[in-house]
């Protein structure tokens, strides 16, 4: 009895008897948008949220930030996209049926010209670049050319960052995507029909969270070529279990409330019952950890990379950065650029991480 | 009238959590040897009060003044608190189970008090514990004090809490809801043990309750509280009989008055709603040893039950916690397997899904927490509207919402009481306006049979009685007929034509109301009634 007015107390404006006027509160709000308000209201939360999105927006346009060839370019009274599709050096008066390599002193030239103009993105560079005109030996520390210097291949390193944290974010997405699906799927299996299912699916985890995940890598970068689409199977294989208790738990918790009995009372199916009554009210861990499964996979993909068992080589990536920066240890800005970014990535999805479990926080109050 | 200086002098206090008050000053003294009863309903901050006291509530800013022979309590220094807790003033809680230290006998836990308190020696303490426990007249004290708290029974843990609380012989005992976790044939005995102790040691009691009959049996003088105010303060008797307050009127009158159709004399003429013969419910246990890797034992939960519920009536099914009369709840709801005959509006459980469904609509079901049986993500229209999808898929969104708004209706709930009704959530209602969510949800398919399972025992005094007088009306215009289970005999009185009175899984008596409640004739019946009196 005394267990209610501690919840309603959080939740609505004083008690009123039945039949008497109704609450205060005019606009009703479902708790999900609640939670969403909460999280609004978090500043730091909230911010970090924004500057993520901003920057993965960005990312996503990576092509059009840092590319070698100019967005626009016009020739000789013609039009050219060359980052669209690509024109051969014989097209700006080059001798060559080759691709044109825009970075080419002798190109520059020719859109010098009157008449001829080329618009080249912000940082003409492409992650894959290597600059056969660069003023300083490999690696070239930061210069008005490159703005975090270039590798120890001559390849600018803001570049290879951009494109980096664009395939460390999509690959932490479909990373978490999948594990999250296939954690619920298992979790919410175990926890609603319990039992036997539970019991053989749990033997069943104990086994498989039991091999040695990154043996199992190194064996598999050694038979298979190493691919971006290989990691991500290895890793999900794996990845789903952690999430797979936390449903579970929420299920076999829920799935013994009354109001779930009233809805099998009432003739509803099982998939029913699931759908409607128990997934929604069992999604709060999913929704928290979220952020932090983000960054767990971010850092899982930089630390195969910095092993040499990640991407293949000449992907873009921050782990490969980090081990060029170990190797060539007196290039400080290979290291420092990629931990800078690896950090701040971090940061922001933590912030968010925490931001997003007040918000779902049922003891806290509606402020 | 003479006056002696009082021992507890309460004055204006206050307590507020983050600026909002819950306590908001309120006066009352203690004489010593008095016992002062403290009630309201779940809300009106009658436990913070005897919490702040002690200064034992968290995060809470307290003001005013508690004079206790000759200090402020709310102005003594920690380390001078501390000196007082326990020793002067001692308090019981609601519930033994959480109150008490798992990793400890009851023995050690109450040896542990004295040898902190008193400064007895170890081997003095445990002795004297073991007198502590046969004075609260626990069977066997010597085995008790060697026991752990799960290894007893809940009226066990309470004496022995109350042996924990006794132990230095306080001034005043500050009683929070000392029973109300108990079965109700244990509530009688656990007070008449607490009012011979008081007697015996002179001391005074705060006892704090929403029970009035508790108030009425135990108090000598009574403070109601209503939203963290006092309403009104005066001996039980001048309050009981003339009471001067609204609120407090509300609560005396909260006792179900039975207002149901009367009992038809024609029933043996229809088909009963439901009828039970020999049913019996049971669980698999496991079994220890190397035994139970291959088998299970067998826990019977409700063994062989005759009943019969006729169309238009309540039938009612009492007993305490552990009685089996939930699981008898769920079987008749066929969510449950069972063995034996129980025949259904016609039909009976398990006999194909299609067939099931069909049962689903005759049969529905209202339970005991408002809280856990409403979906908290769900809206108020999806929630009532849930069983029309499954039972009337053929409807559009318009005549379902109709007919949710109808059933809504039924059970007192209108749009023009709470605006946007149909999309608010659950959270926005109180305890009582949830239940009638319940009710609406079991009553928008058209059922014949409500199974009640401890409905209103969530509920606070008065809203209970408007749940029950709800029942009642829908019962006298719909033609409802209820399986009503409770552990209270006055809701029985209140609504049932038959009862059932059952004890570990055994039916041991049944009957009509007037017969069994008037003249019980087993002897647990008879305490049963006796207990609620």
């Amino acid at each position: 009895m005394s267990g209610w007015i501690r919840v309603s107390s959080l939740t609505s404006p004083p008690e009123t008897a039945p039949g008497g006027p109704a609450g205060v509160a005019a606009v009703s709000l479902s708790p999900g948008r609640r939670a969403w308000q909460r999280f609004r209201r978090n500043r730091l939360g909230f911010r970090s949220f924004v500057i993520f999105c901003t920057l993965f927006v960005l990312s996503l346009g990576a092509e059009l930030i840092s590319n070698d060839k100019p967005l626009v370019a016009r020739y000789s009274g013609a039009w050219y996209l060359p980052i669209v599709k690509s024109a051969p050096e014989t097209a700006f008066g080059g001798d060559f049926e080759t691709p044109t390599d825009f970075l080419d002193p002798f190109i520059r030239q020719q859109f010098a010209k009157p008449g001829n103009w080329a618009l080249y993105p912000p940082n003409p560079y492409h992650h894959s670049t290597i600059d056969y005109f660069a003023k300083a030996p490999n690696p070239a520390p930061p210069s008005a050319d490159n703005w975090l210097g270039t590798d120890d291949r001559g390849r600018d390193v803001a570049a290879r960052l951009i494109y980096g944290f664009r395939i460390s974010v999509l690959f932490a997405l479909a990373l978490t995507a999948i594990g999250t699906v296939l954690g619920v799927i298992t979790g919410a299996l175990q926890g609603f029909f319990g039992g036997k299912t539970d019991l053989a699916f749990q033997r069943f985890i104990e086994i498989w969270g039991s091999m040695p995940e990154l043996y199992l890598l190194i064996i598999f970068a050694a038979v298979f070529d190493p691919s971006i689409g290989l990691l991500l199977i290895l890793l999900s294989l794996f990845g789903w279990m952690g999430l797979s208790d936390y449903v579970r738990a929420e299920f076999l918790r829920n799935r013994q409330l009354d109001y779930v009995r009233a809805a099998r009372a009432l003739g509803l199916s099982n998939w029913q019952i699931i759908r409607r009554h128990v997934l929604p009210n069992s999604m709060t861990p999913v929704v928290t950890f979220l952020p932090f499964r983000m960054s767990g996979a971010i850092l899982a993909l930089t630390s195969l990379d910095f092993l040499g068992l990640g991407v293949p080589p000449g992907t873009p990536s921050l782990g490969e950065l980090l081990s060029q920066g170990k190797s060539n240890i007196d290039a400080w800005w290979i290291s420092l650029s990629t931990f800078a970014v690896l950090v701040i990535t971090l940061l922001l999805l933590t912030f968010m991480g925490d931001a997003l479990r007040d918000a779902l926080d049922p003891r806290k109050s509606d402020k | 009238m003479k006056r002696p200086a009082p021992l507890l002098e309460v004055s204006d206090l206050r307590v507020a959590f983050d600026g909002k008050e819950v306590v908001r000053g309120i006066d009352f003294t203690i004489q010593p040897g008095e016992k002062l009863a403290l009630v309201g309903e779940s809300g009106s901050g009658k436990t913070v009060t005897a919490l702040s006291l002690l200064r034992l509530v968290m995060n809470a800013q307290i003001s005013g003044a508690a004079g206790f022979r000759g200090r402020d309590l709310l102005a003594l220094p920690e380390s001078e608190l501390r000196a007082v807790r326990g020793s002067e003033i001692a308090m019981i809680f609601q519930e033994p189970m959480t109150a008490l230290n798992p990793l400890f006998t009851v023995g050690e836990q109450i040896a542990e008090v004295l040898e902190l308190k008193q400064g007895h020696s170890r081997a003095d303490a445990s002795r004297i514990a073991v007198d502590l426990l046969a004075e609260t007249g626990i069977t066997e004290p010597q085995r008790r004090a060697k026991a752990f708290p799960h290894q007893l029974s809940g009226g066990q843990r309470q004496r022995a809490m109350i042996a924990m609380a006794l132990a230095c012989k306080p001034q005043l005992l500050l009683a929070d809801e000392p029973t109300t976790a108990l079965d109700v044939t244990l509530r009688a005995q656990i007070l008449d043990l607490l009012t011979a102790l008081q007697r015996q040691n002179g001391m005074a009691v705060l006892l704090i309750t929403h029970d009035l009959n508790l108030v009425r049996r135990f108090a000598d003088r009574v403070a109601v509280m209503e939203n963290g105010l006092i309403v009104e303060q005066g001996s039980v008797a001048q309050v009981f009989a003339d009471p001067r307050h609204a609120y407090t009127r509300r609560l005396i009158d909260s006792q179900p008055v039975r207002d149901v159709p009367s009992r038809r004399h024609d029933a043996a003429v229809f088909d009963p709603v439901m009828q039970a013969k020999a049913l019996r419910v049971s669980y698999p246990v496991p079994i220890a040893g190397v035994r139970g890797w291959f088998r299970k034992g067998e826990f019977v939960a409700v063994q062989g039950a005759d009943f019969a519920i006729h169309p238009g009536q309540t039938l009612g099914v009492i007993g305490e916690s552990g009685s089996g009369k939930s699981t008898l709840a769920l079987a008749a709801l066929g969510l449950l397997p069972f063995q034996g005959a129980l025949q259904v509006a016609g039909g009976a459980w398990h006999k194909g899904a299609e067939a099931d469904k069909i049962l689903r609509q005759a049969v529905q079901v209202v339970f005991q927490d408002p809280f856990s049986s409403l979906s908290p993500r769900m809206t108020i229209e999806e929630i009532v509207g849930e069983g029309l999808r499954v039972h009337a898929p053929t409807l559009s969104t318009a005549q379902r919402q109709a007919r949710v708004l109808t059933a809504l209706d039924e059970v007192g709930l209108t749009q023009a009481q709470f605006p946007a009704l149909l999309t608010r959530y659950p959270h926005e209602f109180s305890g009582g306006q949830r239940q009638r969510i319940a009710i609406a949800r079991a009553l928008v398919v058209g059922p014949r049979l409500l199974v009640l399972d401890e409905p209103t025992s969530a509920l606070d005094v008065t809203i209970q009685k408007q749940v029950l007088q709800l029942l009642q009306g829908l019962q006298r215009e719909l033609g409802l007929s209820y399986l009503l289970i409770t552990h209270d005999v006055d809701v029985i009185r209140a609504m049932a034509h038959d009862v059932i009175v059952m004890k570990d899984g055994v039916v041991v008596e049944s009957g009509s109301v007037e017969q069994v409640l008037a003249a019980p004739q087993h002897e647990y019946t008879r305490v049963l009634v006796a207990a609620a009196v």
